[in-house]
């Protein structure tokens, strides 16, 4: 991708002008090259959800339409139904989070912890190993409780799972506070919790906002544990995608998996604004 | 310490009341991490009675061995081309000397990052295949005749997956840490006429080894238990060790056999989890 190297030294010196055209061409081609691996396959995907028919060796779809549209979003469909339940389970999945995370991360910035750095080993854990362990038992566990294609399961299983990004990142919002403003609230007479509530918060509520849309995003695009533990009544967005692709019916997919793009894009045009990358690398695994 | 804690001092010890505030956290990843954990563990060691046995383990390497070789050079050689790709393109953003290059660069790489795996999947099932995109542009070029035209949804089709999908993540990673490197050190060794390459890999490089090596270890552990590529992509033997353990508990029920799997995956993430624990536990000391 070093697409501005220079030319190689042994070749008789060609003028300045060629040379940079020569360079030019170069960067131009390779950036090209970058955005037809990037875009392609989602251009392809983009001609399959507006495909009418598309047969071989037809290059692009014989036909154009809406048809499939119409049949994902009729009832019968059931994409309105596995939206509706994706946003659902997304919605108490953060909740459940930040009932949990908020006090965690204020502690971890600000309290003294004793065996901290084994508490902090504890939130890191679940990144570190293979999840897929921790889903086949949890199905165990829940078809033991009876929990298994219910929703609230789905949500414990992505809420374990998106807690330990929610107490890093408000963690890191807590920490971010001034502790100077906290002093003088507490100075002005203000209670312990009073001063939380009116300085604390709303001081670290960017990054707990923020928190919440990555879990929510997290919970969305969720496919494993869903797959073990949501069987058979639950279906999320990711699943009507995954079980339509394996039926081979691929405009029903191409269309599914557009809507999981839609917030999933949406959310990295505008995430920048307010967090720093190497939290921003921790999302959309 | 802060007035915070000074506060609840009157009341409990601050000690006490940090750990009252972490505990439900803790409490939930006790119960939905550690004792599936240990439920895994169990069930992969103990027979039907109850006794200890390691038939479980004979038996998926008997039946999976190969598709443990293939999971493990599938995973492998997929990182090392995340790194190719991550090193060149934070490489050019750290070091290009093309504004509008840069920018480019910089707007496009990442347009993966958020797709779901899910997605991912879908997108090179039809991208891949022979009827897709990547055949008809390589024959309309002429790079290919139209009858060498194949599918990649093979094992080469889940490497591309996994590489089109996780290099932006490694890649912002070391382009965070790149763009942190003391720029003196970069233009002294520009100044004594070192190429663009040899600065990147003699004095950036070692650098930013350690964010490297975290996105890989995170990367790896990730590709490892992902289901639903190598399902969509290449569903029949061999294949990865995931596809394996939804087949014996979907089909057979057996989860035994399917969480001695899980075990020998755990044990191959076990090295790369090591080495990233190690290295974010001093770093969040450090912060705090």
């Amino acid at each position: 991708m070093s697409a501005g190297a220079a030319p190689a030294p042994s070749l008789p010196r060609p003028s300045g002008a060629v040379a940079r055209a020569a360079r030019m061409l170069l960067r131009a081609g390779a950036i090209a090259l970058l955005a037809f691996i990037i875009f392609g396959p989602l251009a392809n995907l983009l001609l399959w959800a507006f495909a009418e028919r598309w047969y071989f060796p037809g290059k692009i779809p014989q036909e154009f339409g809406f048809a499939f549209w119409g049949r994902v979003f009729e009832p019968r469909g059931g994409a309105v139904q596995s939206l509706v339940t994706s946003i659902w389970i997304a919605l108490l999945t953060v909740l459940f989070c930040l009932a949990v995370a908020v006090p965690a991360g204020y502690a971890l910035a600000r309290l003294k912890l004793p065996a901290r750095a084994f508490i902090l080993l504890l939130f890191l854990l679940p990144q570190a190993i293979p999840n897929l362990p921790i889903y086949v038992n949890i199905a165990r566990m829940f078809y033991e409780l009876r929990l298994n294609g219910t929703v609230a399961g789905v949500v414990l299983v992505h809420a374990s799972h998106g807690l330990v990004l929610a107490v890093w990142i408000a963690s890191a919002a807590f920490a971010a506070v001034d502790v100077q403003l906290e002093e003088a609230a507490r100075n002005l007479g203000a209670g312990p919790w009073r001063c939380f509530t009116s300085v604390t918060l709303p001081l670290a509520a960017p990054g707990l906002i923020a928190s919440a849309i990555f879990v929510f995003l997290e919970s969305l695009d969720e496919f494993t544990g869903t797959y073990f533990v949501g069987v058979p009544d639950v279906t999320t967005l990711p699943l009507l995608m995954f079980n339509a692709s394996m039926g081979g019916n691929y405009q029903i997919a191409s269309i599914t998996a557009l809507l999981l793009l839609v917030p999933s894009i949406g959310f990295m045009l505008l995430v920048e604004r307010f967090l720093k990358s190497d939290v921003l690398a921790m999302v959309g695994r | 310490m802060t007035a915070g804690a000074a506060g609840r001092a009157r009341s409990i010890s601050p000690r006490l009341a940090g750990l009252l505030l972490v505990s439900p956290a803790l409490l939930v990843i006790a119960l939905f991490f550690i004792v599936p954990l240990g439920l895994s563990v169990h069930s992969a060691f103990t027979d039907k009675a109850g006794a200890f046995t390691l038939a479980h383990f004979a038996k998926s390497f008997e039946y999976y061995g190969n598709d443990m070789v293939f999971t493990v050079a599938i995973v492998l050689l997929s990182c090392a081309l995340i790194a190719a790709v991550a090193i060149a393109i934070a490489g050019y953003l750290t070091l290009g000397e093309h504004p509008r290059t840069k920018a480019a660069l910089r707007w496009l790489y990442r347009w993966p990052l958020f797709i779901p795996f899910v997605v991912t999947g879908q997108v090179m099932r039809t991208f891949l295949a022979k009827n897709g995109m990547l055949n008809h542009v390589l024959v309309g070029s002429g790079v290919i005749e139209p009858l060498a035209a194949q599918s990649l949804l093979d094992w080469r089709g889940i490497v591309i997956a996994f590489v089109w999908k996780q290099a932006p993540f490694v890649t912002l990673l070391l382009a965070g840490a790149m763009a942190s490197v003391d720029p003196q050190h970069v233009e002294a060794a520009r100044n004594l006429g070192a190429p663009r390459w040899r600065v990147l890999g003699g004095i950036v490089l070692p650098q930013v080894r350690g964010t490297l090596l975290v996105g890989l270890v995170l990367s790896f552990v990730t590709m490892l238990s992902v289901l639903s590529v190598p399902m969509m992509i290449n569903p029949n033997s061999p294949t990865m060790m995931t596809v394996d353990v939804a087949y014996r508990i979907s089909t057979h029920g057996d989860y035994a056999v399917a969480n001695a799997l899980c075990l020998v995956s755990l044990l191959f993430g076990a090295a790369g989890a090591w080495v990233y624990l190690r290295h974010a536990v001093r770093r969040a000391e450090q912060v705090s």
